[in-house]
């Protein structure tokens, strides 16, 4: 490894402009072909192999020097959360239904972007008599999310938007202070980051990235990949949730789940995943020689790419490294630049330490 | 107008109504009247005057055509590790809040965006509304520097761009204050190659968020002989005497009830007609939803009527409004202005609803 490819603490105008182009590209699960794209246009000149399989997810190797090198899979995913038009209401409204873990009310009072050429629309929320005494209730369960395309009937709104077309919130990158304020950031900085790797491989590892799709879904594209890669372990990178705010009482926060500005969350265990603890430990022992920030996340719920790819075949030793963010599955998504970086920075740097060495030991002797 | 009705409608939408900060969107409607005009002056409380004479022989009688520029803002309450505490809703329905980008008018200002506090997970067995008293602002900066350019008591206004919806429609928070300014800016416009006899005063108000907004005080000075509030209604709340709301591209409504004199009414009635419009009669038994109710008892009493232009979500951050409804409402205003007799005052009787 040497110091002079290390990645950059503070981002590129070409960095950031790429950050930007993935977070307003609109791709919900099943439907990623507009992230899909960039990723190919960023990645073809420096890979051995490259495809896109059955369900779309893309995926690529590049070679390592050895003929035996130890197969390193990293997994990022290119869907987001969002919905889907279900179909035109009398008034010239569209209905839709959610796709992947969004609460709908987040999309009530937000101007939308449908399908991949982002014709605007708005989610209004028509007046319900009492709203404000039953406000701590659920409004997703008690109305129809509808959006306003401009429509006057049922026809010409069904001559504008297709059924099945795709719907996201309509948030344009933008950069406040030190963060970031975006949608789709997850898993958006994951992809940016996997770019970078690909970009510059390790010499002595095969390299297994997989651009992975329908993640919102249950971790979908991530099971096929994995099963077609063989890894002989995998790290998903992703964006972890990020709760340091204040609590209403004043009390402690003491669930923060992970820090903002705190470095790559290092996940010990979610829901879906025991990490394993030999990977957890390079990466660890990576950040802290080479003076990079990091966090544990703490256990609890959500999972990553890595629930689906560490039950692969035989298994599959996974852990994932990901980068807070507040707000995530919501119209503006916050990280940090700082976050960001040092993220790619101890992946860069630990994907160079990796060798079929680490895998003899059992992980469950330390 | 020099400006196109759907730039300069965006161009106020995006400006904030910051009484603490020299009203911005009150500076550029005075731009906008100045050269329609023949006086315009600040009231005591804010409010902006425009008075475009009459050719008729002094004393002239005078109407006076009254609308607002409240747009949703709130207050800081509490800095808490570097979050902002809400005071207020803005008069937005809370539903919507969360997500919304805010611009706080601090020291500098910093764009921010309205958050959940963090017992409000993914979880779909806590999801919705949060409650208010949990709504923070999250402006991406450390504590330190909040604390340095952030009071208690700054304002906080939204920032949402606005959406264009189709060829005559348009999405954005505050268009139910904007879409009336810039309607009274048709007018005055229309105006420019009418003749009329009467004197028109052009009043936008602030202080209209509070219960008693300031409408009446420009009213005690201006001491006008007929008013007309102009307003927005939501085009879903049933408003007509078939029980339906508003239709948008179909306005304005002319307002009928206890506040409203039934001569000015169909005065209204008529300016339309004469454009070759029929207006929807918006029923208004209790609330008008315009100031009307407080000018009709200022002074000895001022003979009113209310105009509403519909609007979708109103109260939201993504209220719809038709463009050709503010364009319609310019110009049944002007007609009305216009068609105005000299005699039309003295004339004018709480029985002629009967006469006719």
């Amino acid at each position: 490894m040497t110091a002079e490819h290390m990645p950059s603490a503070t981002p590129s105008a070409e960095q950031m402009r790429l950050i930007k182009r993935l977070t307003e590209a609109v791709a919900i699960s099943g439907n990623e072909g507009a992230v899909r794209a960039i990723v190919r246009e960023q990645v073809e000149p420096y890979v051995d192999e490259l495809r896109v399989d059955t369900l779309g997810n893309l995926l690529i190797r590049c070679k390592g020097r050895s003929s035996n090198g130890v197969r390193v899979m990293l997994a990022a995913h290119m869907d987001e959360v969002g919905l889907m038009v279900t179909g035109a209401a009398d008034d010239g409204t569209l209905r839709c239904k959610p796709v992947g873990w969004v609460d709908a009310a987040q999309f009530l009072g937000k101007p939308v972007w449908i399908g991949r050429h982002r014709l605007p629309g708005v989610v209004g929320a028509p007046p319900t008599p009492g709203s404000a005494a039953g406000a701590s209730a659920n409004p997703a369960e008690t109305m129809q999310i509808r959006i306003d395309i401009g429509a006057m009937s049922k026809e010409e709104a069904a001559g504008k938007v297709r059924l099945g077309e795709q719907v996201v919130f309509a948030t344009e990158l933008t950069r406040l202070g030190p963060m970031m304020r975006a949608k789709a950031l997850d898993d958006r900085l994951g992809i940016a980051i996997l770019i970078e790797i690909v970009q510059c491989p390790p010499a002595e590892i095969d390299l297994l990235a997989a651009f992975t799709v329908q993640e919102e879904i249950g971790l979908r594209g991530a099971e096929v990949a994995a099963h077609r890669m063989e890894p002989d372990l995998a790290i998903a990178i992703d964006c972890a949730p990020a709760r340091d705010l204040p609590t209403r009482d004043g009390e402690e926060n003491t669930r923060y789940s992970t820090r903002l500005g705190g470095g790559p969350a290092v996940y010990v265990a979610d829901r879906l995943t025991i990490c394993d603890p030999r990977i957890v430990r390079l990466l660890t022992e990576t950040a802290e020689q080479q003076g990079i920030p990091y966090q544990l996340r703490q256990p609890g719920e959500g999972g990553t790419d890595a629930g689906a790819i560490h039950l692969s075949r035989a298994g599959v030793p996974s852990v994932s490294v990901s980068v807070p963010t507040r707000y995530t599955h919501s119209p503006a998504s916050y990280a940090s630049i700082a976050d960001w970086r040092a993220t790619v920075r101890l992946l860069h740097a630990a994907v160079r330490r990796l060798g079929s060495s680490l895998l003899e030991d059992s992980p469950w002797q330390h | 107008m020099h400006t196109e009705m759907r730039p300069f409608l965006k161009e106020l939408v995006t400006l904030p109504d910051l009484p603490s900060h020299g009203q911005p969107v009150r500076d550029r409607i005075r731009r906008e009247w100045e050269p329609l005009v023949n006086e315009i002056r600040i009231s005591r409380l804010g409010n902006l005057h425009g008075v475009k004479y009459g050719s008729g022989p002094s004393p002239r009688c005078q109407v006076l055509v009254v609308t607002h520029l409240d747009a949703p803002r709130m207050l800081v309450s509490e800095i808490a590790e570097g979050f902002l505490r809400l005071q207020g809703t803005g008069g937005l329905d809370p539903r919507v809040l969360v997500g919304l980008p805010v611009v706080v008018h601090g020291h500098r200002d910093l764009l921010g965006t309205i958050v959940a506090g963090p017992d409000l997970g993914l979880s779909p067995a806590r999801k919705g509304t949060p409650p208010r008293a949990n709504l923070l602002v999250d402006v991406g900066l450390p504590s330190a520097q909040v604390t340095r350019y952030v009071r208690s008591g700054d304002m906080i206004s939204l920032a949402l761009a606005p959406v264009d919806l189709g060829e005559d429609r348009l999405a954005c928070q505050s268009l139910s204050s904007r879409a009336c300014i810039v309607a009274l800016t048709v007018c005055l416009v229309e105006l420019q190659e009418r003749h009329h006899l009467w004197d028109i005063a052009a009043v936008v108000t602030t202080h209209e968020g509070e219960r008693y907004g300031a409408a009446p005080t420009s009213a005690y000075v201006l001491q006008p002989d007929v008013a007309i509030a102009l307003g927005a209604a939501d085009d879903q709340v049933p408003a007509t005497s078939e029980g339906q709301g508003l239709t948008l591209g179909n306005g304005p409504a002319n307002g009928w009830g206890p506040s409203i004199h039934p001569g000015i009414h169909r005065e209204i009635q008529r300016a339309a007609e004469r454009e070759g419009l029929q207006l929807e009669d918006e029923i208004m038994p209790l609330d008008s939803r315009t100031v009307v109710e407080r000018l009709q008892t200022v002074g000895d009493g001022i003979p009113t009527g209310a105009m509403n232009i519909p609007l979708r979500y109103l109260g939201t951050s993504v209220e719809v409004v038709a463009l050709s409804d503010i364009r319609r409402t310019g110009r049944v205003l002007a007609s009305l202005v216009s068609g105005l007799k000299p005699d039309f005052r003295e004339a004018l009787s709480w029985d002629c609803a009967d006469d006719s």
